[in-house]
């Protein structure tokens, strides 16, 4: 099996990871709870260190070398960033620190100007990051929250979302990949669909992010937003990518330093993208850490990675078939990286459970995703989600541990 | 309700020398224990904070407090019933005197009902004490 696996080598890769070197209860860890964080190279642990013991300053205000170089690596991280997602201009990338904040500061921004009658469009599959921000600003501002409905295999219903779409739709949001089934968003044409109506678009890409090849110039949107520690990086720490024309004059987030023009005791005035939309000292080791991530994604060859995390998916779902009692959670024809999934007359709590004192990491209950649970008709679900280092042994250990649970909780 | 005592569960679970044994010692407590019916559960029964759903069900009768729990995964009913044969048929003061951290220390459970465990277990602890204290003021 592991012949066929890649082109790229897999033992290199995890010799790379040290926390993967170790016994979990006797057990060799299999991590496969990736959709939750990936783990970080040593290359990301590096990078953190190195800025802590070389040049640990405040950026952009210092008059001294530690400051000029803490200043250097951390925007030159932003480079990083722009190029990685095919941004067109390096102040279109704002720091946040993560998916979830990124996601507040376009609400925020959107909330102060949607009106009663305006509408926003999200869909079924959304994480509550990008679900309870536009209900919530939807109520402060009287506009309505619509949510597109999914197919029962967890695809997007696209006819129902092109009929929501209306001369009201202010904004529509949406996850690139989603977090509990891996269903994939045909992001570009929805996009299209969606400016056609005059609404600006703003994908949650948390999940997409890791699987590499996004390109925000490609997709069209209008924001895109992700978090660095999905994507072999450090937590507290995650971009807001924005087209210049749109964020420009997007109501502030924070106010506070940096994000200034001009300060008197009464007035201020707002400094240019990126820097208007990041008050106070940011996470200068945290977004370090995930342009040293971006640089160890980058080396890989992206066909193969996909290939092989395609292969990883593909293996587990062969697996299943011949399962007794499992059922598959999402199984729409494009997805990703997540394998959601049900024992027959057990909860997912105990499953995951008995994984974990077999060494299996994996994530179980609603995925931060109940309404989505409701809509599926199931109490939440156990979830494997694979990543780059992970191998095909890696999947046989979860059907293992996963007969074992069947038979104990039989 | 048929539950063993907790000397008993102490003593079983004592016996048992791997993981499987001792967790399926629980998963099959759990299944052994009465169920609530579909009726009984209800959402002012359901204590918040787990991540499958518990019901906790109790009244006083002569001077103690009779529980009946349940929960929808059946580890938790075992760990519910481990919890419940300390608790069950107890004087508000006996509960409230009760080391509940020492009792799962000693069963070597003490992962479950630690605090920044997510599944609920402290939390059914809390409800009961709380109703304990209520029943003695």
């Amino acid at each position: 099996m592991t012949a066929a696996i890649s082109h790229f080598d897999i033992d290199a890769i995890r010799a790379e990871f040290p926390i993967l070197q170790q016994q979990i209860e006797g057990n060799p860890l299999v991590y496969l709870d990736n959709a939750a964080t990936t783990q970080k190279p040593k290359a990301v642990i590096q990078a953190i260190t190195n800025y802590y013991t070389q040049c640990n300053a405040n950026v952009h205000r210092g008059a001294h070398h530690l400051a000029d170089e803490a200043t250097r690596r951390f925007e030159q991280a932003r480079d990083t960033v722009a190029a990685f997602i095919r941004a067109n201009d390096r102040s279109e990338v704002i720091w946040t620190s993560g998916t979830t904040e990124a996601i507040n500061i376009v609400a925020n921004g959107i909330g102060q100007r949607l009106q009663p009658g305006d509408e926003v469009l999200v869909t079924e599959m959304e994480h509550h990051a990008n679900l309870v921000t536009w209900q919530q600003a939807c109520k402060r501002s009287g506009a309505s929250l619509k949510v597109a409905p999914i197919h029962d295999n967890g695809a997007l219903d696209t006819a129902a979302f092109t009929r929501l779409l209306t001369d009201n739709t202010k904004l529509v949001a949406l996850p690139h990949v989603s977090n509990a089934l891996g269903t994939v968003n045909p992001v570009k044409t929805l996009t299209a669909e969606a400016h056609a109506k005059g609404a600006l678009v703003l994908i949650d890409g948390a999940q997409g992010i890791a699987h590499g090849g996004v390109d925000v110039s490609d997709i069209g949107c209008d924001f895109y937003a992700f978090s660095g520690h999905k994507l072999f990086g450090p937590t507290g720490v995650g971009v807001l990518w924005g087209k210049k024309a749109v964020l420009q004059d997007w109501p502030v987030w924070q106010t506070g330093g940096e994000m200034i023009a001009r300060v008197t005791y009464q007035e201020s005035t707002w400094g240019e993208l990126p820097n208007r939309l990041e008050a106070g000292t940011p996470n200068i080791a945290g977004v370090i850490g995930l342009a040293a991530a971006i640089d160890w994604f980058n080396q890989f060859d992206l066909t193969a990675v996909q290939a092989h995390e395609r292969r990883l998916l593909d293996y587990a779902t062969e697996q299943a078939h011949s399962f007794d009692g499992l059922q598959i959670v999402g199984t729409a024809a494009d997805k990703i990286g997540v394998f959601s999934f049900l024992l027959e007359g057990s909860h997912p709590a105990d499953v995951g459970f008995l994984l974990d004192k077999q060494g299996i990491a994996i994530r179980t209950g609603s995925h931060c995703a109940q309404p989505l649970m409701q809509r599926l008709g199931v109490p939440g679900t156990a979830r494997a989600s694979f990543s780059v280092y992970n191998t095909l042994q890696e999947v046989d250990a979860l059907f293992i541990a996963l007969k074992k649970a069947r038979q104990m909780l039989a | 309700m048929n539950l063993p005592g907790y000397e008993d569960i102490i003593e079983d679970l004592a016996f048992f020398d791997d993981w499987e044994q001792r967790y399926q010692y629980i998963i099959d407590l759990g299944k052994s224990i009465p169920k609530l019916a579909a009726e009984q559960k209800t959402d002012e029964l359901l204590v918040p904070g787990c991540q499958s759903k518990v019901w906790l069900l109790s009244h006083t009768k002569d001077g103690v407090l009779q529980f009946q729990a349940d929960s929808d995964a059946v580890i938790v009913n075992g760990l519910l019933a481990i919890v419940l044969a300390a608790y069950h048929n107890q004087t508000p003061a006996r509960i409230l005197a009760f080391d509940i951290d020492d009792y799962f220390q000693t069963l070597d459970l003490e992962r479950h009902i630690s605090p920044t465990r997510g599944n609920g277990l402290r939390a059914i602890v809390a409800k009961i004490q709380g109703l304990a204290k209520q029943a003695q003021s």
